[in-house]
């Protein structure tokens, strides 16, 4: 089966790489699934799950916030400022941070803070 | 015991414990080279893969961009400086700060104002005491920088960048490389306008020798180009805050062990005089026995 690799980087540290069958990741322009052999493309990441289908079955969820990814021959950069494992999440302070924010009216961090939810209850949902 | 003799034991005490000190700060310092040193190599995939991906950018479109439009008459320059929060770290902020003086020279020779801003409290404070200008300081992280610290900092400089009226029309970084645990030097470049020729990957070769894709951009290449170039001013900002706090704590490591080596030197040849001076001061009591016991005879014999 055609496979591709990927790389999801934060700023400090390298969060996750292996092979996988498609990416979903949720750009600009609305939620873009990528598959091997994909044209090359560079787009703008918004806070969002991306959910990657590794070749062996599995499910890998990240929250990411603000980033590009890039694809070109069969490897797919996924650059993020902030990314989590949906398993590396803490529900309990993620509900808090989305409490706070949404008692300061905080757009911005509530999204962020939903974003980490719907990943850790995306990865729940594959189990 | 004599006068002397206290006097000798007492400065080898004092000696002893800074010693003890400067001791502990160079294990302390050494230990967090390593840590800081990883904290380089983990940023540097993200630094890589955004120096390809806006140099794909720039060579695969004509997109203009604020950020890399050169101003021809440029007036205002602003000099990002990177020194430490403590000291006794031998010459590492004033060799950053002199560095940043030169530069700021050099600048005003071209005809252009300089605006300081100042990550460090060493380098706020040189300013601060000398009555020169500083526009902008950061403090309290220059150990253990994080990316949020130079988002902070980067997002000051890009405003003052891109301000319709009274901006700066160039950014220069000054900061320390880590070269080797032995060698770090006191650099600056020039961060912004950016210069694509001069983009370089992590392991020094230029990213324009590269030979990109035919990209596909969302939502636009001047879209992208928007997104991206700040992310890259925030890299290399945070790059150069990790390097320089590798390069800090490499420069109190070497500080301290010599520090700690002219304390060993110190108690020892203290050690030397106290153990003179207390023959000395035997030799001293013997004699005046000796003497004390001829006076005596003499003047026993002298009465028979």
């Amino acid at each position: 089966m055609a496979e591709l690799h990927v790389e999801l980087v934060a700023a400090d540290r390298k969060v996750w790489s292996g092979a996988a069958t498609i990416v979903v990741a949720r750009t600009a322009s609305g939620d873009t699934g990528i598959m091997p052999g994909h044209t090359p493309v560079l787009s703008v990441l918004e806070t969002g799950p991306v959910t990657i289908r590794t070749t062996d079955g599995g499910t890998v969820i990240a929250a990411v916030h603000g980033g590009f990814i890039s694809f070109a021959d069969n490897k797919l950069s996924i650059l993020a400022e902030i990314a989590e494992l949906a398993d590396e999440i803490d529900v309990a302070r993620a509900e808090r941070a989305l409490e706070l924010a949404q008692s300061e009216l905080d757009a911005h961090a509530e999204r962020r803070a939903e974003v980490r939810l719907l990943a850790v209850r995306g990865l729940k949902a594959h189990v | 015991m004599g006068a002397q003799l206290r006097v000798y034991k007492r400065r080898i005490r004092s000696v002893t414990a800074t010693k003890k000190i400067t001791k502990a700060m160079e294990m302390i310092s050494a230990s967090r080279i390593v840590k800081a040193q990883r904290a380089v190599a983990a940023s540097t995939p993200y630094a890589d893969e955004l120096t390809r991906a806006v140099t794909a950018v720039a060579t695969r479109s004509n997109a203009k961009h604020p950020l890399t439009t050169e101003n021809p008459n440029a007036t205002k320059a602003a000099v990002l400086l990177i020194t430490a929060d403590r000291g006794l770290a031998g010459g590492y902020s004033t060799n950053a700060i002199k560095q940043a003086i030169a530069l700021s020279a050099k600048l005003r020779d071209e005809g252009k104002d300089v605006v300081t801003y100042i990550v460090g409290r060493k380098g706020v404070s040189y300013y601060n005491f000398r009555n020169l200008s500083v526009a902008g300081s950061y403090t309290g992280f220059s150990d253990k920088p994080t990316y949020g610290d130079a988002k902070a900092v980067a997002a000051e400089l890009i405003e003052a960048f891109t301000a319709e009226t009274g901006g700066v029309d160039e950014l220069h970084l000054v900061s320390t490389k880590f070269e080797s645990m032995l060698t770090q030097t006191a650099q600056d470049a020039r961060l912004l306008p950016l210069k694509l020729d001069e983009v370089q990957l992590s392991d020094e070769t230029p990213a324009k020798h590269q030979i990109f894709p035919l990209y596909d951009f969302e939502p636009s290449a001047e879209g992208v180009l928007d997104a991206l170039l700040p992310r890259y001013v925030e890299s290399r900002i945070y790059n150069a805050l990790l390097q320089s706090a590798a390069s800090e704590h490499a420069a109190r490591r070497r500080a301290m062990k010599s520090a700690t080596d002219n304390a060993g030197e110190l108690i020892k040849s203290l050690t030397r005089l106290a153990n003179s001076a207390r023959q000395a001061e035997i030799t001293q009591e013997i004699s005046e026995i000796v003497g004390g016991a001829n006076a005596l005879a003499d003047a026993s014999r002298g009465s028979e």
